[in-house]
């Protein structure tokens, strides 16, 4: 990025709140299920249907504006935003416009070493809207078909403050914001699947400038990755006009993942005029302070507050803390192995190292893993007592992803059981030293290769089963008793 | 008397004494529909068999309480399962909704028996009935006339003996204005008293369920089963219905009766104002105390409900888009042409009129000056009544300017046609309870007396409009229809 300009970001996120029902009617939120299967007529939008509010969709926004450091307003109210669209069954969202429940709050991240304070503007409750399906493009498909199962599930829009200035840092904030979400229990937040959507708004200024640039909407961000890589496109596509004497128009762009770039969807002038006005089904509604106290109550331990800990309490690196604490399943598989085997930090290097590894490498969340906290503390006790080695503890931990078997059975089944008996393993060493006297003179001489191919010989004789650290200790016994 | 004739009240005693059974009354009102109805024209849809099959459901259990075993009408907009609901609209001539309405289910069930479905103004725009898509309904005062609207066929049923009370929606007047134009009775309780749930919506800030009917006392019966906090509606209040049937007693000696000088305007017929003037003679003979007061902001009720209604319209008829239910047209080449030409060939005129005024004051650059300021006007004139209820327990004043005027007469002109609604809308903007009943005649034409009252205090309107109809025969008299 050119060091003349600055880059400003601002973001909203939506978030599928974690209902077992719809926000106005009684419907299942369940994902996945047979289309047009989880709708009545109030979600599907019949005539002289009403809505009526789901609490536990309130509840959980007083706990995002609580995570979030909001001020929650003693009153907010609902709003219709109009638009015709087939997805649409009443041709409006019940949104919240101007009063909104959460307001004023901001989100800390942490990038390259420097903690920076972003600001919430607002958060707030809508609806979501129902899915198209067709073949092909939109445009000339000769059918589409409206699935209205996801018509009326809960959503939370955050958004942020213009705070941002750089891709690392909107990434961060996402990480963040997601980590804030899932530990308080609002959302799944499945990028994949859609319940955690974030659209970027991106403007470009000169250093020193105050006004803002002309600002673009990026849509279809469905990863970290989609977030950061359209980002930097869309800033080095905003200094590039500037530099060359282009406008740049308000508008909306979409993120193309294949070709990994932004393409204009509508102008400012073709933007919707959603002709917002109160609800008038719903009354404004009203949050006490008893209400938001009692959520504050039972509110869980945040990634902050769980990062302090692990550092404070069981001496983890920042680093480790703040990996660890990057999901609520990878925190509490940590707290459980933590139950039943002292050592934090061997936890967290096992963790952090070969299991977070298998996941990257299977796509998978800690919470997907057939690896329980209970086999990998087995495991880590198996080394400790010598029965296999730390490479073979790496086999055993792959075999119980694979098969979700635990570390006993694997180690009996592929006998991987180590070598430890001190006999055995110095009848093996003299056999390699006797048969091999150049090499002998080689270590004689200084040469430290020459005591890896000894080892070596020896791991292989066994299978690798030889236990390493008795196979080290023995074998520089003999060679420097060697005359 | 014929059986057809009779109050629901009457009915219900001679259910109780074994003098008639549910099967006579149905079947009396039946023959009584097939006579007059081809003359009045209130019905859309007719459910005879059903009817008849729930009068003998009824008259075998042989239990008699309530309402159990006795006819009703419901204007086309309250949705009743398995029977048409069109909203006297093409768009929805052939819906049939799965669910009842709350207003309809309690009176099911306490075995009300539904005779069928009632003409109206498309979507209760209008004043008239003249909107409805598939035909006017008469006067049955007066063939050639209008019985108002937007619930015409409700209140034209009742004055026509075709049901003993029916079920109607005002959103401006539309039962006021009707039971008035055909001489019978018709309450439009405080907004949030009867649940909006299963009525298809106009403008959801005004819009209220209430009960037309023949006299007072069943108006009192009817309200008492309807109202009340329904969970499916979050704006019903919860607040406890009282018996209204219990406090018509005759006796309001003592009662403070306001009348609002702008109610008695140079726009309102010389024999309504004289109509009204005697009736609060009578209320002072009875021992009311009677005084001039004034609602100064009265004047912008109107322009300030011809943007709130519609705007409200314009959001709660987007969903009449052809993708679900309702008519489609299937000529349509693409998606948008499909939303665009199934609403222009669904809706009527007046709707899209409405929907256009709706659009037009809610677009982003005449929101604050339309919509917000309308709000504002509301806000005022809600203030008005409530200093005036300070000091009197119901306000009374002419429902309508004039009597029922012809057919045809006002349906090119939309602005003669609001004006109808004048002397009606401040009590929707201000989401009070109004109620219209016979106090006497011009020119052979029926006028409406209405009586406001304060928020959730139907009890003293039902009070006062008992003692004065108790006093008058007014309510008594029926339309010739040329056929005794
Ligand atoms: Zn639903």
């Amino acid at each position: 990025m050119s060091k003349d300009y600055e880059v400003v970001i601002g973001l909203e996120v939506h978030a599928e709140l974690k209902t077992q029902t719809k926000i106005f009617c009684s419907c299942s939120t369940a994902f996945g299920a047979e289309p047009n299967t989880q709708t009545c007529p109030i979600c599907a939008g019949f005539p002289g249907v009403l809505p009526v509010l789901n609490k536990k969709v309130v509840d959980l926004a007083i706990t995002t504006g609580l995570a979030l450091n909001c001020e929650i307003p003693n009153i907010c109210k609902f709003d219709r935003k109009n638009y015709f669209y087939p997805d649409s069954p009443k041709a409006y969202q019940i949104s919240q416009f101007d009063m909104p429940i959460c307001i004023n709050g901001y989100l800390d991240i942490d990038v390259e070493g420097r903690r920076k304070r972003i600001g919430i503007n607002r958060v707030h409750m809508e609806e979501d809207a129902g899915k198209l399906v067709h073949q092909g493009d939109i445009t000339t498909t000769p059918f589409s078909l409206v699935d209205l199962n996801r018509c009326g599930i809960p959503l939370l829009e955050i958004v942020s403050e213009p705070d941002m200035r750089s891709a690392q840092e909107a990434r961060a904030y996402m990480e963040k914001l997601r980590a804030m979400l899932l530990f308080a229990g609002v959302s799944d937040c499945k990028m994949q699947e859609g319940s955690l959507r974030c659209d970027a708004n991106v403007s470009v200024r000169p250093i020193g400038q105050v006004e803002f640039g002309t600002r673009t909407e990026i849509k279809n961000l469905n990863s970290f990755r989609a977030l950061e890589r359209a980002i930097e496109y869309e800033a080095a596509r905003h200094i590039e006009a500037i530099k060359g004497g282009e406008t740049l128009v308000q508008e909306t762009r979409t993120w193309d993942e294949e070709k990994q770039l932004t393409r204009s969807m509508r102008s400012k002038e073709e933007a919707h005029d959603y002709r917002y006005f109160p609800e008038p089904d719903l009354l404004p509604l009203k949050i006490s302070q008893e209400w938001v106290n009692s959520i504050r109550a039972a509110f869980p331990e945040m990634p902050e507050q769980a990062q302090k800990r692990l550092v404070e309490e069981y001496g983890l690196p920042e680093y480790d803390a703040q990996i660890l604490t990057l999901t609520p399943d990878s925190l509490a598989f940590f707290d459980q192995c933590l139950k039943q085997y002292p050592d934090a930090k061997t936890i967290s290097n096992w963790m952090m190292g070969e299991f977070n590894r298998l996941l990257n490498q299977n796509n998978m969340e800690i919470g997907e893993s057939k690896v329980t906290a209970a086999g990998l503390v087995q495991m880590l006790k198996s080394i400790d007592d010598g029965t296999i080695s730390g490479k073979m503890a790496k086999m055993v931990l792959e075999e119980m992803f694979a098969t979700g078997n635990c570390p006993e059975v694997i180690i009996r089944e592929k006998g991987l059981v180590q070598i430890s008996d001190e006999g055995t393993l110095l009848t093996l060493i003299d056999d390699i030293i006797k048969t091999n006297p150049k090499v002998v003179e080689d270590y004689k001489s200084g040469k430290e290769k020459a005591f890896g191919f000894f080892a070596g010989q020896i791991m292989k004789a066994t299978q690798g089963q030889a236990n390493p650290t008795l196979v080290n200790k023995l074998l520089k016994d003999r060679l420097n008793h060697i005359q | 008397m014929e059986l057809f004739e009779l109050t629901v009240h009457a009915l219900q005693q001679k259910l109780a004494s074994r003098q008639v059974s549910s099967e006579e009354i149905v079947k009396s009102i039946f023959a009584r529909i097939n006579k007059v109805d081809d003359k009045v024209k209130a019905f859309i849809t007719l459910t005879e068999e059903d009817a008849l099959n729930k009068a003998r459901e009824v008259d075998n259990a042989g239990q008699y309480k309530g309402i159990a075993g006795i006819p009703l009408g419901l204007k086309d907009l309250f949705c009743t399962p398995g029977v048409n609901t069109t909203c006297g609209s093409k768009m929805l001539a052939d819906f049939v909704p799965t669910y009842a309405s709350t207003a309809f289910r309690r009176l099911e069930e306490q075995q009300g028996i539904l005779a069928g479905k009632l003409n109206m103004d498309e979507f209760a725009m209008g004043s008239s009935t003249e909107n409805s898509s598939f035909f006017a309904t008469c006067n049955p005062w007066d063939l050639t006339r209008v019985p108002g609207g937007s619930s015409g066929g409700s209140a034209a049923a009742v004055s026509a003996d075709e049901v003993p009370f029916s079920l109607g929606t005002d959103t401006g007047g539309s039962i006021r204005q009707p039971a008035s134009f055909c001489g019978v009775v018709g309450m439009k309780p405080t907004y949030g008293r009867v649940s909006r749930w299963g009525v298809i919506a106009f403008a959801s800030s005004l819009d209220q369920v209430g009960v037309i009917s023949k006299d007072v006392y069943d108006n009192a019966l009817i309200m008492k089963i309807i109202a009340g906090h329904d969970h499916l509606d979050s704006t019903s209040a919860a607040l406890d219905v009282p018996d209204y049937t219990a406090c018509l007693d005759g006796d309001i000696k003592g009662l403070r009766v306001a009348y609002p000088q702008e109610y008695f305007g140079s726009g309102v017929d010389a024999a309504i104002k004289d109509a009204i003037k005697k009736a609060l003679l009578k209320y002072e003979e009875l021992g009311a105390i009677v005084e001039e007061v004034s609602l100064p902001h009265s004047e912008y009720a109107l322009p300030a409900y011809y943007l709130v209604a519609p705007a409200e319209a314009s959001a709660n008829l987007a969903r009449f888009d052809g993708v679900r239910y309702g008519y489609r047209d299937n000529e349509a080449e693409n998606m948008e042409a499909m939303f665009s030409q199934t609403r222009c060939q669904g809706f009527g005129d007046e709707v899209k009129r409405r929907i256009m005024l709706g659009t037009y004051a809610l677009s982003s650059g005449y929101y604050d000056a339309y919509y917000l300021k309308a709000l504002k006007v509301r806000r005022l004139i809600a203030d008005d009544f409530t200093r005036v209820f300070k000091d009197f327990d119901i306000i009374v004043a002419p429902t309508t300017p004039t009597t029922a005027f012809k057919l045809g007469k006002q349906s090119g002109d939309p602005l003669t046609l609001y004006m109808n609604d004048i002397l009606t809308v401040p009590v929707n903007m201000a989401g009070l309870p109004g109620m219209s009943i016979p106090c006497g005649f011009d020119q052979g034409m029926p006028i409406g007396m209405q009586i406001i009252g304060k928020a959730f205090d139907e009890a003293t309107i039902y009070k006062a409009a008992y003692a004065y109809e108790q006093s008058t025969n007014f309510h008594t008299m029926k339309p010739a229809l040329g056929v005794e």
